[in-house]
């Protein structure tokens, strides 16, 4: 059985976990296999995983608000363990990434995290994920009986196989937390980057902070996420959790907008996996334009603004 | 406060990726090696500050081979006091982990520090597992770590935000950028670093979960299509028509 963990902070799913367990459907149609999602805590509406393809919604009841990857991982184990869990699949979010590990080393799991495809089974269980920023793809082989996969965002979007299902609960033993959260801070209405399928992001030929109006609407107009190249957030120009690249959050959108933004090596590690990348720079030689899609030579300050409006009569026309 | 720092090698970043000839290895020849960014810039650093602040000592681990003892001693040159290699082709982040860990339970260290993920495999991985291993807490993607007595207070990214947390030693945290500022290694660092031991340790055994089978590259792009300045109709048209993605 393929066991999905459905993350639900604040007791709400997100893209991602619809992404996770359409994905962990298709891994157990590989494997000729049902799919069981797993949630920890309260979350609305719990059955319409069913919709993505669980044949199964188990829900274990504690206090789960808190995030401490000891306590998840603790939960997740004994119920992969308890219902059969063979592969084991999980978010390449903050959240997953901290549980992976621990899961692999409760279960004796091998582990690929951050996976973009689905699983060859014929001859081993092969899986592929990007590696060197995205300059190359490896594909593993697990050797063990149980596989632990954290599934890069953005890979399939979610898709809907069935409907929804009867919700079991189970009592879940936890240990205590060790780690205390004090205090979360989140910006609410957008969408976080790593989840975002459209991205407008700006660097330094921005000139300085107070000309992120026109990106700002432009994003908006768009229902896109702002990013930014890092001399920016280092500057201060714009937040720090807004920074693509290398050393930044690597995102792989739809439709990547980057404006003034040169295209350094360490930048494009972050983006180049992006679907569609569209850049706007005024210098020909930019090497941005290399990466890019679509490409536009001009002067931000004249070009964006002209875009914007483009799309306003793009979003009347469809609306 | 005893402190642990896992360090790996990397190609550099702007390294030309290929492999041999079945594409099952990457090819390493000509290919420049650095410190890991995350384990050098951060977790290092920070490390360093700590102990500058309340005394204690550093030590840097590393799994791998000889090889790798270029980058162990830029460590050292920045200023860790010791380094213990485990020589080992570290070919799974479970082999890596449980290296790690086997060193670190017999040294009761504070705190053990990794960066929040290699750049080359981009496996996030090995943090999580140490910290299991050793049935520690861990705090991943830690942007900010201020230490008193002995809890640490932590900020740590999380998507579209971040968390502040708080933890007693001993526990794992992996260190991501604000977490501290690169140190560059003076002339009087890199000649003690020769001086300072870099202990050799022959691995416990333990079998690789996985392996790589093989390597593709990605499918090359087409030319970038230009758009007239004048036209941004025409490009809104050409992401809904033929791009199909809005
Ligand atoms: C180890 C390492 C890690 C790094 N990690 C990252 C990372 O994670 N993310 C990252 O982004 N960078 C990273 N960098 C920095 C990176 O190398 C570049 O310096 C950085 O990406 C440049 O940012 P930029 O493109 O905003 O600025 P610039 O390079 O200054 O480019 C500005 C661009 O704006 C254009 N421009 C200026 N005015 C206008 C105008 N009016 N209209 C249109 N275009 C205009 C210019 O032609 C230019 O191309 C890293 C560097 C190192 C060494
Ligand atoms: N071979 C290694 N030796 C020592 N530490 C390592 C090794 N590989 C990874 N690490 C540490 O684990 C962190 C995360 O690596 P990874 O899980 O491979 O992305 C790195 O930033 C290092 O701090």
């Amino acid at each position: 059985m393929v066991l999905v963990y459905a993350e639900s902070p604040k007791g709400q799913f997100k893209k991602s976990a619809f992404e996770a367990v359409s994905y962990g459907k298709m891994v157990a149609d590989a494997m000729g296999k049902s799919c069981t999602a797993l949630v920890l805590g309260n979350a609305e509406n719990a059955g319409q995983l069913g919709k993505y393809g669980a044949s199964k919604v188990v829900q274990a009841n504690g206090a789960f608000e808190n995030f401490d990857s000891q306590v998840f991982a603790e939960v997740i184990a004994n119920a992969a363990k308890e219902l059969g869990g063979e592969v084991i699949i999980v978010n390449h979010s903050s959240t997953g990434k901290s549980l992976l590990g621990r899961l692999a080393v409760k279960l004796n799991a091998g582990s690929v995290s951050g996976v973009n495809s689905v699983p060859t089974v014929d001859g081993g269980f092969k899986v592929k994920k990007n590696v060197f920023s995205g300059k190359a793809i490896a594909e593993y082989e697990v050797k063990t009986a149980v596989k632990v996969l954290s599934l890069m965002g953005n890979s399939f979007p979610p898709a809907e196989s069935g409907s929804d299902v009867a919700v079991e609960s189970i009592d879940a033993t936890a240990p205590a937390a060790r780690v205390t959260v004090k205090n979360v801070q989140t910006v609410d209405g957008t969408v976080p980057l790593p989840e975002a399928e459209l991205v407008v992001s700006a660097g330094r030929g921005m000139k300085g902070p107070e000309n992120w109006g026109i990106i700002e609407e432009l994003a908006d107009v768009v229902g896109a996420t702002t990013a930014c190249s890092r001399p920016v957030a280092d500057i201060g120009w714009r937040p720090h959790h807004e920074h693509v690249g290398q050393t930044g959050v690597a995102i792989r959108p739809n439709l990547y907008f980057a404006i003034g933004i040169s295209g350094a090596i360490q930048h494009l590690a972050g983006v180049n996996s992006s679907k569609v990348i569209v850049v706007i720079n005024k210098d020909p030689e930019a090497p941005f334009f290399k990466a890019a899609d679509y490409g536009v030579c001009a002067d931000l300050f004249d070009v964006v603004p002209k875009l914007t409006e483009a799309f306003k009569k793009f979003n009347a026309a469809n609306s | 406060m005893k402190l642990l720092v896992c360090v790996t090698q990397t190609p550099e970043t702007t390294a030309n990726i290929s492999f041999n000839a079945d594409n099952t290895e990457f090819n390493t020849a000509g290919v420049n090696f650095i410190m890991n960014p995350y384990d050098e810039w951060y977790a290092l650093v920070r490390a360093l500050e700590l102990k500058e602040a309340a005394g204690g000592s550093v030590t840097i681990i590393n799994v791998g081979p000889a090889a790798n003892d270029t980058v162990i001693r830029k460590g050292l040159a920045i200023g860790a006091d010791d380094a213990v290699r485990i020589n080992a082709e570290p070919k799974s982040a479970m082999f890596v982990a449980k290296q790690i860990a086997e060193y670190a339970k017999e040294g009761s260290f504070d705190m053990v520090i990794l960066g929040k993920e290699s750049i080359d495999y981009n496996g996030a991985s090995v943090g999580a597992m140490v910290a299991e291993y050793l049935d520690m807490p861990f705090v991943s993607f830690g942007t900010k770590m201020e230490v008193a007595g002995n809890t640490a207070t932590i900020n740590r990214d999380i998507e579209g935000g971040e968390e502040v947390v708080e933890v007693a030693t001993p526990f794992v945290v992996s260190a991501a950028k604000g977490m501290a500022e690169q140190r560059i290694p003076n002339m009087r660092g890199i000649m003690m670093a020769k001086r300072k031991p870099l202990n050799v340790v022959e691995p416990v055994a333990f079998d690789d979960p996985t392996a790589v089978v093989n390597y593709t590259l990605p499918s090359a792009k087409s030319a970038v299509k230009m758009v007239d300045p004048e036209d941004m109709d025409e490009l809104v048209r050409l992401l809904h028509e033929e791009a199909k993605i809005i």
